[in-house]
Formats: structure tokens, sequence, C-alpha cells
């Protein structure tokens, strides 16, 4: 079933790519406030002495290869391969549940270091910033289990393949943004 | 212009494109950690990692969000916003002394 608009594209779609261009503004205000602060500190843990390289490339890793799976989740449905497509939509899942657990593991570590959210600008802006990258990821993870539920009972195929493409640009948008913050945040400290 | 049945998948890439991004992914994020660990690279830090997280986010976009496939008009979409946050982010960083013109 389609939703096409006058343009002749699907309006879902449409409606889509148009939420994701605002997150462009969400996040982008979200890392300018980390930029603007950043070195503003005037009591540690600083970001040199305490973020940690090695944790955040392997998560970096697993968003990525879940971005892979969440393609071949696509590509499987489209050809009405369920088995295929139930398999990879629970990797994608497994994959947000595994990046989570490396945000748990990375915030409490902090805390225990001494970098709260009221601690200095850089625990409030970096905590503000991961956090709400890491509530969209819990979000991805709920809709793709939901979906993984959904191919189980039977009502996904290749007839709504839309809804997972949908699902999907959302999952690599969350992506994109981790590329942007794992640079920006980690590596250009 | 296209239509929604192109729009739906008809002209996304194969399974063998996919594996081939994500390998290209895997290997720019490598060189990324690398060059982080690697003090010569120090001064080229910044532009060095910038063009590589630039070519990530392109591709990420380009392959798995298909829009090297799908209508101009989601490019439309989607860059305006992300031209005007990037706008703002720059405005920004000038307003507060990050970034300095003539400094």
């Amino acid at each position: 079933m389609t939703h096409a608009t006058s343009m002749g594209l699907d309006s879902r779609k449409l409606a889509f790519w148009t939420f994701i261009g605002s997150e462009c503004l969400l996040f982008g205000s979200l890392i300018s406030t980390y930029l603007v602060y950043k070195g503003q500190s005037v009591v540690g843990p600083y970001p040199h002495e305490i973020l940690n390289i090695p944790v955040t490339s392997l998560s970096t890793f697993d968003l990525l290869a879940s971005s892979l799976w969440m393609v071949l989740a696509l590509a499987a449905v489209q050809r009405g391969d369920m088995k295929w497509a139930k398999i990879w939509l629970l990797g994608v899942a497994i994959g947000g549940l595994i990046f989570l657990g490396f945000q748990v593991y990375e915030f409490t570590s902090f805390v225990h270091e001494g970098l709260t959210l009221q601690r200095n600008l850089f625990g409030a802006s970096f905590f503000l910033l991961t956090g709400t990258h890491g509530a969209h990821v819990a979000v991805g993870v709920i809709w793709m289990l939901t979906l993984w539920v959904q191919a189980l009972r039977g009502r996904l195929g290749p007839q709504n393949a839309i809804t997972v493409e949908i699902a999907g640009l959302y999952w690599h948008f969350v992506d994109v943004v981790w590329i942007i913050i794992f640079t920006l945040v980690y590596l250009l400290q | 212009m296209e239509s929604a049945t192109h729009t739906e998948g008809s002209g996304h890439p194969t399974a063998g494109t996919y594996l081939r991004v994500f390998a290209v992914l895997f290997v720019i994020t490598v060189v990324e950690v690398g060059v982080f660990y690697v003090p010569a690279f120090k001064p080229l830090l910044a532009p060095v990692l910038l063009t590589l997280s630039a070519a990530k986010f392109a591709l990420v976009v380009m392959f798995y969000m298909h829009l090297k496939q799908d209508s101009k008009f989601f490019t439309f979409v989607f860059g305006g916003p992300l031209l005007l946050a990037s706008a703002v982010m720059i405005g920004l960083l000038f307003l507060f002394g990050v970034f300095v013109l003539g400094g």
C-alpha cells in the first residue's frame, strides 16, 4: 500500500526525512553547546583525564555493524526472506543494547571518578549530548524489537517493507550522529 | 521525478554493496583511532579526523539511507536543515570566541 503525494513520493518517507531534518537542528545545538563550553570548566575532571577511547571505539564499531545489519534486514524483507529479516532485526536490537551497555558502563565509571551533570561545564554538556543520543538509541531498540515481534507474528513482509525502511532511516541517522560525536567529543579532545 | 514504487526500494543497492561500504567504514574508523594515538599526526589531527568523519557520514547517508538512489527532494529536505545546523554551529563558535576571525 503506497501513500504517494502529488510529487510521486511516499508521504511517510517524506515526513520522516523532514523529522530527521529537525533532528539535525537538535543535535547541532547540543554539539554546539558542548564545543562552546569545551575548555571552560574551572574544576576537573577534564575530558583528556577521563574519556576512554578504547572502550568508546568498541561501541562505535558495534553501532557501525548494527547499521550494516539494518540494511541487510531491509534487503531481506524486500525480497521476502523473513527468516533472515528476523535474524538481522534482532541483531540490530542486540547491537543497540550492547551500545547502551557500553554507555551505562561509561557513565557509571565517570560518576565514580567524580564527573556528574552538576560537577562542571564539561559534565553538563557531555552528559546532555551523549545522553540525548543514548535516548535515541533506546527508542531505536524498542522500534527494532517491535518490528521483530511483528515479523515473528507474520505481520511483516515485502508489502510493508517501507515500515522497515523508515525504521532504518532512524537507525542510520542515530549512527551518523554518533560518527560526529565520536570525532568531535572523543578524538578531538 | 520518481515513482512511489521506486522510492520503496526497487533501486536500492545489493547486499554486496552494503558489505563493501561497511568494510570502508570499518577501515576509516580504524584509521581515525590509529591517528589519534600517533603523536606525529598531532598538528594535522583536526583536519584529518574531520575529513574522515565527513567521509563516513556521506557513505552512510548515500548508501545506507539510500539518498544516492532516492528522489533528490529527500536530499533537499535533509540537506537544508543540515546546512542550517552547520551554519548555526559555526556562528555560535564565532560568537562565543571558539573561532576568532584573523586570529
